[in-house]
C-alpha cells in the first residue's frame, strides 16, 4: 500500500510502485479528468500538480510521489481556496473565451496554465510558449493564448 | 393536409424515397418516443422533447467532437420553435434506427450530389433508397448544420411550434391565426390567455406533424446568429466530461493490443508465458492479426504486452518503403489506365496545337498523414446475458452498430452502442475504418461476462492508423498571349479506399480542362482525414495557379481575381481576404505573402498567409487572414473557432507532418517523431472574416483546412523564390541539410 495525498485527501493505493501516477489516478482513484495522451511526457494531457509544480503524470512512478501533495483538475479550484462548486479563475477564463473544442487536452492545458500563472502572474509570450508545451489537435492555441492574456491582465 | 410524414414536400425530387419514408415514419416515432421519454415528457416530430417543466431537449444525430454542433443544431431547432433558449438542452440521439439521420440523406439528394465515397461501405443498398440511408448517423462531410440543421432541425422546430399552437387553439376553441408563439409561450391577444409549451406539449404530441411548416426569414432570427455559450464547455474545463476512455464499470478489465506492424500481416505465433508472469495480467489473446493482453489495469496489460515477442507475417509487403511508394506513384501517372474525372473543352488538343503558347508543367506530392487525435483509440465492450454492449466514441454510432451486429453474430436488438463523447476524430472514427471495434468485440468474448476496456498505446495508434493517402499529381497548362491559361491537363493518383477523391473543381475560367485519375494502390490502410481529398487537391491547384501567375509575370491575387467571374462568391471571398490582409502593402524583409482559394463542402475559403523561412528550411508563420463564405452563420464564435482550428491543423500538416514507411511498416512512433504544431509555433495573428451571402448553408468543420498548405507554400515562394512542390515543407529542408 502506498499513501498518497490527492486533492487534499489521504488515499491508500494498492498498486505496483512503478505504476505511473496517471494510471493510479484514473484507474485506482477514479479521477478520469486527467487524460492519457502519449505515455512519453510529450503531449501534456496528463498534467497534474505535484507540490505545486506541473508534472506529466504518465511518466512519474507512484513511488516518486508518495507523501507529495498532488492536485488534479478535479481538485484545482479547491486547491486555490475557491469556495465549493465555484471555478478556478483559469477555468472561468476558459469558459469566458470558449477555449475548448473536443476538450480532451484541456485538463492538461488548464493545469499547466494555473501552475504558470501562480509562479508568473504576468508571463511574457516567450514564458507562455516555454511553459505551455501541451499539444492540442483541434487547434485551440489562439484561444489558449487569449485566455492566458486575459488572466494576466487581471493579475 | 396533415401527415405524419413531413419533409417530403419535394416528393418528386426525393423520388423513391418518399414512399418508403412514409411507411417507416410512424414506427420510428413510436420507437423514438419509447427510447427517450418518461412521464411528463412528450416527443414532438421525432426529435424534440418538451417536458411539463418546459425543458426542451433536442436530440442531435451527430457527435460533438468540439465543433459545437449540439449547440448549433439546438439553436436552429429552437429558433423555429420560438423556444425560451434558457430552457433548451441538447442530447446526442441514441444510436438506434429510430434516430437515423434521414435529413442527411435528404440534404444530399436535394443538392443532387452523389454520396461521398466514405459512405459507400456501411450502407446497405438492398432495400433501395430508403434502406440506403437507414444506418446513417454520421458526423463527417461537414454536414451537420447545412443538412441536419437546415433540412432537419429547422423543419422539426417549425413543425413542433405549429403543433403547440394547434393544441392551444383546440383548448381555447379559437383559430390558430389568432395565436402567437414566442419565448416558449403561446398567447391569445384577444383574450389575454397564455400557455407555456410545457402545458401544451402532451396535447400537441397527439396531433399530426404538419407536412410543410413555414420557416423564418433570416431577418426574423432571434437565436441563430448569436454566439450563445456552448453546452459542452463547462464539463470540459472541470474534468467532468466523460469520454469513451473514461468509462468505468463494475468488474471491468483492461486490455491493450499490438497488431502486425506491416498492414496486411497476420499474427504467426506468440508465446504468452512472459506476459502471464507479469503481476496483474489475466490472459493473452491471439487475434488474427494482433495479440491482446488483458489485465487488472491498463499499466499491467501494457507491461504484459511489452514482455511478449509476437511474430507477425508481413503479407508480402515487408520490402516497401516510402521512397519506393513515391516512385510507384510517379510511374502510375504515366500509365495508360486513367479515368476521366472532369472534362471541359479539349485540353490536350489545346496544349499540343497552340502555336506560340507557353507550356508549363509541374508535379506535386503529399505524404500520408495521421489523424493523431488527442484521445487514443479505445473502446469498452461487454457480452452478458446474450447481449453485447459497447461504449465508444464513434463518428457514426448507427453505422458502427451495424458492424457490431455483424461481428458479434447477435441480432440488432441485442446489440447496444453507447456513443461517448470523442476526444477528436477528424475522420479516424468512421465505421469503414473503425477496425478496433472488431478487436474489442473479440477480446470481450474472452472476458465475458466482465466488461473490458481496450486502450491502444499511442505507439499502436500511430502504427495502425488509417492515413490521408500519400499521392502525387502532374499538371500541364498552356498560357495564351495575355498570360492567362487556355488549357489545364492534370493526372493524379488515387489510393482506392475511403479517402479517394470525391470530386473537386477549379473555380477559374479556363476554357479547356482535362482532369484524370489513376488508381495506384498501397498496402498502407488509408482513410478520410479532415477535408478528405480536398487537402491534396487544394494544394495541387492553388500551387499551380500560383506558378502560372508567376510565369505570366502577374500578381498572384490579381491573376486569380481576373480568372473569376465578376460578382461571383469566389471572387468576393478572394477580394475580401486580400483586402483584410493588406495585400500589396510592404512586409519586413524575408517575409512573403501567399494566397489560396478553395471551395469544399459547400463553403468557399480564401487564406492569406505571411511567412518567412528559417535557416533549416522550417517556415515561421506570422499571420493568417481568412475570408469564409458559408452562406449564413449559425453561431459566429463557434464558426470562427472551427476555422481557427482548421488553420492550425492545416499549418501543422503542411509544415511538418509526414508518416513514412520503412520495411512495410510506419516509422513514426509517437508525437516526438510526428511533430504537431505547438502553441509556440502558432501564428500570433489568425483572423477570420465571414462573408455573408445568399448562398446555401455550407459546412465549416473542414473547409478552413484545404487552402492553408498552398497559401503557405506560396508565401514561402514569395519570401524565398523557392517553389515548394512536396509536402511537408520541412522535408525540403531535411533534404538540403543531408546533402
Amino acid at each position: 500500500m502506498t499513501g498518497l495525498k490527492v486533492n487534499g485527501q489521504l488515499r491508500a493505493v494498492d498498486a505496483d510502485p512503478d505504476t505511473p501516477l496517471l494510471w493510479v489516478l484514473r484507474e485506482d482513484l477514479g479521477l478520469t479528468g486527467t487524460k492519457f495522451g502519449c505515455g512519453v511526457a510529450a503531449c501534456g494531457a496528463c498534467t497534474v500538480h505535484v507540490d505545486g509544480k506541473p508534472v506529466r503524470s504518465c511518466s512519474v512512478p507512484l513511488s516518486a510521489v508518495a507523501g507529495a501533495d498532488i492536485v488534479t483538475i478535479e481538485g484545482l479550484a479547491a486547491s486555490a481556496g475557491v469556495p465549493d462548486g465555484a471555478l478556478h479563475p483559469v477555468q472561468a477564463a476558459w469558459i469566458d473565451i470558449q477555449v475548448p473544442q473536443c476538450g480532451y487536452c484541456q485538463s492538461g492545458m488548464i493545469m499547466g496554465t494555473a501552475a504558470l500563472l501562480k509562479k508568473t502572474p504576468k508571463p511574457t509570450d516567450a514564458e507562455i510558449d516555454a511553459a505551455i508545451g501541451n499539444l492540442c489537435r483541434c487547434g485551440t492555441y489562439p484561444r489558449v493564448r487569449r485566455a492566458i492574456r486575459s488572466l494576466s491582465e487581471q493579475a | 393536409m396533415r401527415r405524419r410524414t413531413f419533409l417530403i414536400g419535394s416528393a418528386a425530387a426525393l423520388g423513391g424515397l418518399a414512399l418508403g419514408y412514409r411507411a417507416w415514419t410512424n414506427a420510428f416515432e413510436a420507437q423514438a418516443a419509447a427510447l427517450v421519454t418518461r412521464d411528463g415528457e412528450s416527443l414532438l416530430g421525432g426529435w424534440v422533447k418538451i417536458g411539463t417543466d418546459d425543458t426542451v431537449t433536442v436530440y442531435v444525430p451527430h457527435v460533438d467532437m468540439g465543433q459545437g454542433v449540439h449547440t448549433a443544431l439546438a439553436m436552429m431547432l429552437a429558433e423555429e420553435l420560438d423556444a425560451d433558449w434558457s430552457r433548451v438542452r441538447a442530447e446526442r440521439a441514441p444510436g438506434e434506427k429510430a434516430f437515423a439521420n434521414r435529413f442527411l440523406a435528404e440534404g444530399w439528394i436535394l443538392q443532387g450530389w452523389r454520396l461521398p465515397a466514405f459512405l459507400d461501405g456501411p450502407i446497405d443498398t438492398g432495400f433501395g433508397e430508403v434502406a440506403r440511408f437507414i444506418n446513417l448517423q454520421i458526423t463527417g462531410g461537414s454536414t451537420a448544420v447545412r443538412f441536419t440543421g437546415q433540412v432537419g432541425m429547422r423543419m422539426v422546430g417549425a413543425a413542433a411550434r405549429a403543433m403547440l399552437i394547434e393544441a392551444a387553439a383546440r383548448r381555447w376553441q379559437t383559430s390558430t391565426q389568432e395565436l402567437a408563439a414566442a419565448n416558449g409561450v403561446v398567447s391569445h391577444a384577444a383574450s389575454g390567455r397564455t400557455a407555456r409549451y410545457g402545458e401544451l406539449a402532451t396535447d400537441a404530441a397527439r396531433l399530426g406533424v404538419p407536412a410543410s411548416p413555414r420557416l423564418k426569414a433570416r431577418k426574423d432570427y432571434k437565436i441563430i446568429g448569436r454566439s450563445v455559450p456552448r453546452f459542452d464547455i463547462p464539463a470540459k474545463v472541470t474534468g467532468a466530461m466523460q469520454y469513451g476512455i473514461d468509462v468505468r464499470l463494475p468488474g471491468m478489465l483492461y486490455a491493450t493490443v499490438k497488431a502486425a506492424p506491416v498492414h496486411g500481416g497476420k499474427l504467426a505465433s506468440v508465446d504468452p508465458t512472459p506476459a502471464m508472469g507479469v503481476k496483474g495480467v489475466e490472459r493473452v489473446i491471439r487475434l488474427e492479426n494482433a495479440v491482446a493482453v488483458v489485465g487488472r489495469g491498463t499499466w499491467q496489460a501494457s507491461r504484459g504486452l511489452a514482455a511478449l515477442e509476437p511474430v507477425f507475417t508481413d503479407g508480402g509487403n515487408g520490402a516497401i518503403s516510402s521512397q519506393g511508394h513515391a516512385a510507384q506513384q510517379y510511374r502510375a501517372l504515366s500509365g495508360a489506365k486513367s479515368s476521366s474525372m472532369h472534362k471541359v473543352g479539349d485540353a490536350d488538343a489545346a496544349l499540343t496545337a497552340a502555336p506560340g503558347a507557353r507550356i508549363l508543367e509541374a508535379s506535386y506530392r503529399v505524404p500520408f498523414l495521421h489523424h493523431a487525435a488527442m484521445e487514443p483509440i479505445n473502446a469498452t465492450a461487454q457480452f452478458k446475458d446474450g447481449k453485447l454492449t459497447v461504449w465508444a466514441g464513434e463518428q457514426d454510432a448507427l453505422g458502427s452498430k451495424a458492424n457490431l451486429v455483424k461481428w458479434s453474430g447477435l441480432r440488432a436488438a441485442d446489440v447496444t452502442l453507447i456513443a461517448m463523447p470523442v476526444g477528436g476524430a477528424f475522420g479516424r472514427r468512421i465505421p469503414l475504418t473503425a477496425h478496433y471495434l472488431e478487436q474489442v468485440v473479440q477480446i470481450a468474448r474472452h472476458t465475458a461476462p466482465h466488461p473490458v476496456k481496450m486502450i491502444w498505446s499511442r505507439e499502436e495508434d500511430f502504427a495502425q492508423g488509417t492515413y490521408r493517402p500519400a499521392v502525387v499529381t502532374r499538371i500541364r497548362a498552356a498560357l495564351g498571349q495575355n498570360g492567362m491559361p487556355t488549357a489545364w491537363s492534370q493526372v493524379y493518383t488515387d489510393i482506392p479506399g475511403p479517402g479517394r477523391n470525391d470530386g473537386f473543381h477549379i473555380p477559374y475560367a479556363i476554357a479547356n480542362q482535362s482532369i484524370r485519375s489513376v488508381a495506384s494502390p498501397s498496402h498502407v490502410r488509408t482513410g478520410v482525414w479532415r477535408s478528405v481529398a480536398h487537402s491534396q487537391h487544394g494544394f495541387y491547384i492553388e500551387s499551380f495557379i500560383d506558378e502560372l501567375a508567376t510565369a505570366a509575370g502577374r500578381d498572384p491575387f490579381e491573376y486569380r481575381r481576373d480568372l473569376l467571374p465578376d460578382g461571383s462568391r469566389h471572387r468576393r471571398v478572394l477580394e475580401i481576404a486580400a483586402e483584410k490582409a493588406g495585400w500589396g502593402t510592404s512586409l519586413p524583409s524575408g517575409v512573403g505573402r501567399g494566397i489560396a482559394l478553395v471551395e469544399s463542402f459547400g463553403t468557399i475559403v480564401a487564406h492569406v498567409v505571411e511567412a518567412s523561412v528559417g535557416r533549416r528550411g522550417v517556415p515561421t508563420v506570422h499571420r493568417v487572414t481568412a475570408a469564409v463564405d458559408c452562406g449564413d452563420v449559425c453561431h459566429p464564435d463557434t464558426a470562427t473557432a472551427q476555422v481557427e482550428g482548421a488553420i492550425v491543423m492545416g499549418l501543422s500538416a503542411a509544415i511538418g507532418e509526414e508518416i513514412t514507411i520503412e520495411r512495410g511498416a510506419v516509422v513514426q512512433k509517437n508525437f516526438p517523431d510526428y511533430p504537431i504544431l505547438s502553441l509556440a509555433e502558432t501564428p500570433p495573428r489568425i483572423e477570420v472574416h465571414f462573408v455573408r451571402s445568399e448562398g446555401p448553408w455550407g459546412g465549416l468543420g473542414e473547409p478552413g483546412l484545404p487552402p492553408v498548405a498552398p497559401a503557405l507554400a506560396n508565401a514561402v515562394f514569395a519570401a524565398t523564390g523557392r517553389r515548394m512542390r512536396v509536402l511537408p515543407l520541412v522535408s525540403a529542408g531535411r533534404k538540403s541539410a543531408s546533402g
